[in-house]
């Protein structure tokens, strides 16, 4: 840190170290007819996530349209309640705002009957218990506290189950996550 | 469980506040902490360079040969608008709620203009070259809202 040379009638006196500077954005959140489909759904305690009519697919939340093929997700479907965490973090770290007490943990859980992961708290389970392949179902509100959103779950919890197993995406393709689990990078190799 | 499927249905669309907040906090450095020192004490610093100007606010490297500017010198208070742009209609987060100037204010032995608010009362009182002075805040805390704005010079 570089010395400074003040004015004398700055000399002695406390200096400022930091300044607070919050910034606060304040919007007006319109999820559109999927979401709100998805949303409206979770209030009525059911998870509804959307098919595509090409591949398949079913997303949960639902967009409306498939990424893939370009065309409106018309059919929709109810999804259960449990699922297998395919990917998660260990929350150590305190931050302003912070809901849950650390260490905690946030997981990808692809749900039962979907191909894509919602993300959602696990507890109920030692955090250093939470791994890849678990199988954890939904622990709801109260049914007086239903609302159209995803805080209607609590959170998931083990279910007991013995673990399933999981594709890690671009495993044994020799592209994306699934070549950095032998220490390669993509484009790194030889 | 049994997946039930249905075709997807027509839906009111829902809608709701959304607020995103970051409390951030930042640490000044000695050149910036000096200058907001100085608005706590109601003093105005700018760093001088090595060719000898002064640049308000202070400049923590110098602007032609990169080097750390280190000489905090006092400059002001009053000083010389020399561009301004005037607000009608203030919204909720401008530093002011009535009609006001935002100004590039050169402050006396300063070679370069701040960014500030002018109260002039009336987009008339405004012209470039006017003189200012500081209006400072009753309780200041060393942030830039310690100086609550500049006002046209009183004779």
């Amino acid at each position: 840190m570089v010395d400074v040379v003040l004015p004398e009638s700055l000399r002695g006196v406390e200096p400022v170290r930091s300044v607070r500077i919050p910034a606060r954005l304040e919007y007006r959140y319109t999820p559109g007819a999927a979401s709100s489909r998805f949303l409206r759904g979770i209030a009525e305690k059911r998870i509804l996530g959307e098919r595509c009519s090409v591949c398949q697919k079913v997303y949960v939340p639902p967009r409306g349209a498939c990424p893939t093929d370009g065309v409106p997700t018309a059919e929709q479907v109810e999804l259960a309640h449990a699922g297998t965490v395919v990917s998660f973090c260990v929350v150590n770290v305190a931050f302003y705002g912070q809901e849950m007490e650390i260490p905690y943990v946030t997981a990808n859980i692809r749900l039962d009957g979907s191909d894509l992961p919602i993300m959602h708290l696990i507890q109920e389970c030692p955090a250093d218990e939470v791994r890849i392949g678990m199988r954890v179902e939904a622990v709801w509100v109260d049914d007086a506290d239903l609302g159209p959103t995803l805080e209607s779950i609590r959170w998931f919890r083990p279910t007991g189950e013995p673990d399933a197993d999981v594709d890690i995406p671009g495993e044994g393709v020799g592209t994306g996550l699934g070549s950095w689990v032998g220490g390669t990078a993509p484009g790194e190799g030889p | 469980m049994p997946l039930v499927t249905e075709p997807t249905r027509a839906v009111q669309v829902l809608s709701a506040p959304l607020v995103i907040e970051y409390p951030f906090k930042r640490t000044t450095g000695p050149v910036v902490g000096a200058f907001l020192t100085g608005l706590r004490e109601r003093i105005l610093l700018g760093t001088r360079a090595s060719d000898g100007r002064v640049i308000v606010p202070p400049a923590e490297s110098d602007p032609v040969t990169g080097d750390d500017l280190t000489e905090l010198v006092e400059v002001g208070p009053g000083g010389e608008v020399t561009t301004w742009a005037w607000v009608h209609h203030p919204h909720p987060k401008h530093p002011l709620d009535r009609p006001f100037a935002w100004a590039l204010v050169r402050l006396d032995g300063a070679d370069t203009a701040m960014l500030h608010v002018v109260d002039a009362g009336t987009v008339d009182a405004m012209r470039t070259g006017m003189r200012v002075e500081p209006r400072w805040r009753d309780e200041r805390e060393g942030a830039i809202g310690d100086l609550a704005c500049f006002t046209p010079e009183q004779g």
